[in-house]
């Protein structure tokens, strides 16, 4: 600990040496997602605005795609950020892991450039294997979606080997079967069929059992972690929560996926199977509320990290709000009726992805700074009264909540003219669109976004400052 | 003590994970193994591509209390009749351009996709194409260059994303092919355009 507060790769193990690495791509994907959803908002507002140049479908197709990026590489950090520590042992192939990170980002940068500056191709299947797929959050090119699974292979390697020389804790049982899971899972969503039902019907299966089945569980694995790491929660109950969030987890989400098959051809039985399950789905989002804030309170919310605790706690919240509140108002079929494919389903997808995949994953930001810089205190009385993640913390909510509401309000407009009143005609479409109450959400949503745009800003300052020049070191709340 | 209780134990709840997990997942192979051949081209919910070949319409249902699909007289697309593999041709060049020019990013398809511009799930029995007679050139046109047609008073309007005169012909088609599903009744209350003789 000789560097206290300084930036020295030496505090590092060597998992958690490439984990920042891909924080580092994940907070630049961060930013660049927060700048085209902000030109996608606008364009709402100034339809001209880079009409011909950046349309929307671009603006939005790299807005989404960066947010599923820095989420997934915010989870290989992650899991690469704990491996060490959990299995007690080296990563296996750390050299291969580093080439696979240079790999995967130099894909990622070739896509994006593809899709700002090719955009579009001609009908054909050529242009789905070079340019975009078409096949929103999945657009990735099928050379690339080939590049990704070889990459994620690898780590999946490395992850599984490593587990298996060393220590193979419960949480490392989970984490490897999942990751399994999750990357097996997106085979299901590279393939090319004219049959849109059957095209929808495996769509689906890539975005619903990641976020709501196989990316749940991995937070729940990195919320075990950090409890232990920050709270100093026992293992013994962290890990028999985590099982307990499993069974409830995979016990409603996986057949919840029906509620995407209420309208897409499928047939009627989804009704029951879809609209049942994935009411369910709140319970294991309440469960880990329980478990965050008791465990806090029991602790006297003392803990080595306040910016990593404040934000697992917003992530609880986040997820039980965004995903198990907003995904419960609009998925019974008799109400998905009206709903479906309307600004109500931007409103939950922006707050369930914040609350539930942003939040935790700046949590990992704030406890990969902390030990980059040598363990530094990260807990009361820092320099300035640490108004500056706390002043990120409150934008970045405050935004999001904003956000969420204003597209609520346009949702609301949106289903009763167009769904309910003009039954979706072109026209019913637009009499919504033009509709004053629409219009002002739309607004206030673009509002809502510089400030979350402000405290993005705000954090990346942060991370970058806190501890710097730090003297006092960190007092573990590890349980030993 | 609590710990001792089988409720809070560890592997009880292990055991529960996988269990509860794996029964899951045979649930949904099983229901996917059943609804894959329903809604497989040429069934019943997915009519064949040669569908393009009738007229569609969109029609109250007594029974089921929807509005469903519902497949009449020979009207075929540009008049032309097409065999089965034509029409699954001209389909598929359709689809493949909504793909590659990006459409979902815009719309909704099935109501899924992107929420700037109308869903375009019964788009082919739209009344904004006017009258039945002049439907086709209208949608040709439009899609080839919506840029100098404004939509609305906001001034929302789609780009030109260089499509051919074959591939609006393909994209047309495949509007009429996804027209013909039967989607449960989504979108609830269209009002469909005049299409009777
Ligand atoms: C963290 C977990 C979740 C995330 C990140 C998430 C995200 C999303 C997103 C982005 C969409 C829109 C998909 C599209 O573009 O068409 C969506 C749709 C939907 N979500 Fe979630 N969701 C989550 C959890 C849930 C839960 C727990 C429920 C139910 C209790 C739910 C119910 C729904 C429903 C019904 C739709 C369909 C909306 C429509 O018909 O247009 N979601 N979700
Ligand atoms: C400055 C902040 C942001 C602005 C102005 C913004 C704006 C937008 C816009 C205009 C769309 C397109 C919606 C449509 O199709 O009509 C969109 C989609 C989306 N954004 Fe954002 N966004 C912002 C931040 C975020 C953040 C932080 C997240 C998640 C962590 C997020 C997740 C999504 C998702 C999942 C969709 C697809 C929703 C759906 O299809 O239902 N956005 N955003
Ligand atoms: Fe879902």
């Amino acid at each position: 600990m000789a560097t206290l507060g300084m930036l020295d790769s030496a505090n590092l193990n060597g998992g958690q040496k490439l984990a920042v690495k891909y924080f580092t791509v994940a907070i630049m994907l961060f930013g660049a997602q927060v700048l085209f959803g902000l030109l996608s908002g606008l364009q709402y507002l100034y339809p001209d605005f880079l009409y011909g140049v950046l349309d929307f479908s671009v603006n939005r197709m790299v807005h989404i795609n960066a947010l599923v990026v820095w989420l997934l590489y915010g989870f290989l950090g992650s899991v690469y950020w704990l491996l060490e520590e959990e299995s007690q042992h080296e990563v296996v192939g750390l050299k291969l892991g580093n080439l696979i990170y240079w790999v995967l980002t130099a894909a990622v940068t070739v896509v994006v450039l593809v899709y700002l500056f090719v955009q579009i191709g001609p009908g054909k299947e050529s242009s789905i294997w070079l340019i975009n797929e078409g096949r929103e959050y999945i657009e990735a090119p099928r050379w690339a979606d080939i590049g990704i699974v070889v990459s994620v292979l690898v780590v999946f390697y490395n992850v599984a080997a490593t587990f298996s020389k060393g220590r193979y804790t419960g949480i490392a049982g989970v984490l490897v079967l999942d990751m399994l899971a999750l990357f097996g899972i997106y085979l299901a969503g590279m393939f090319y069929t004219t049959n849109i039902s059957i095209d929808q019907y495996w769509w689906w299966w890539v975005i619903h059992l990641w976020v709501e089945a196989t990316w749940e569980v991995m937070v729940a694995c990195i919320m075990a972690y950090g409890l232990m790491k920050v709270l100093g929660v026992s293992r013994k109950i962290v890990e028999t929560w985590l099982y307990i969030e499993v069974a409830l987890m995979f016990g409603s989400g996986i057949l919840g996926l029906g509620h995407h098959y209420f309208w897409i051809g499928t047939p009627e039985y989804w009704f029951s199977i879809g609209g049942f399950f994935s009411a369910l789905e709140p319970i294991p989002l309440v469960a880990m509320v329980v478990h965050a804030v008791f465990d806090a309170g029991a602790r006297h919310a003392k803990n080595s990290n306040h910016p990593a605790m404040a934000w697992l706690i917003a992530h609880a919240f986040g997820n039980f709000f965004g995903a198990g509140v907003w995904g419960f108002m609009h998925t019974l079929p008799q109400i998905n009726l009206y709903t479906h494919g309307t600004q109500w389903s931007a409103s939950h997808g922006h707050l369930a992805f914040f609350g539930a995949y942003a939040t935790i994953i700046i949590a990992m930001f704030y406890l990969g700074i902390q030990r980059w810089r040598g363990g530094t205190w990260m807990s009361g009385d820092l320099p300035s009264n640490g108004w500056k993640w706390k002043w990120a913390l409150g934008l970045l909510n405050l935004g999001m909540v904003g956000m969420t509401v204003a597209m609520l309000v346009s949702g609301y407009v949106q289903s009763q003219i167009e769904r309910a009143i003009e039954g979706s005609s072109w026209m019913g479409y637009f009499a919504a669109q033009i509709h004053p109450w629409f219009v002002q959400g739309m607004w206030w949503r673009e509002v809502f976004g510089v400030m979350f745009l402000v405290g993005f800003i705000l954090l990346v300052w942060d991370l970058l400052t806190i501890g710097k020049g730090e003297s006092r070191a960190m007092v573990s709340a590890e349980a030993g | 003590m609590a710990t001792s209780q089988w409720w809070a134990s560890e592997s009880f709840w292990r055991k529960t994970a996988i269990w509860v997990t794996g029964g899951s997942f045979v649930a949904l192979m099983f229901l996917t193994m059943d609804t894959i051949p329903q809604i497989s081209t040429g069934s019943k919910r997915v009519p064949a591509y040669s569908v393009i070949n009738y007229r569609i319409s969109y029609k109250f249902d007594e029974t089921r209390h929807v509005q469903v699909p519902v497949i009449g007289a020979k009207e075929p697309l540009f008049g032309k009749e097409l065999n089965e593999e034509e029409a699954e041709a001209l389909v598929k060049l359709g689809k493949l351009t909504t793909q590659s020019k990006n459409c979902m990013n815009c719309h909704t398809l099935l109501g899924n996709g992107a929420y700037y511009a109308p869903d375009l799930t019964k788009s082919w029995l739209d009344q904004y194409w006017g009258t039945k007679e002049v439907r086709e050139v209208q949608m040709l046109e439009f899609i080839k260059d919506p840029s100098d047609k404004v939509h609305n008073s906001m001034g929302r309007r789609m780009p030109k994303l260089e499509i051919t005169d074959e591939e609006a012909r393909g994209v047309v088609a495949f509007l009429k092919w996804m027209s013909s599903i039967d989607t449960n009744g989504f979108p609830y209350n269209f009002k469909s355009i005049e299409q009777e003789n």
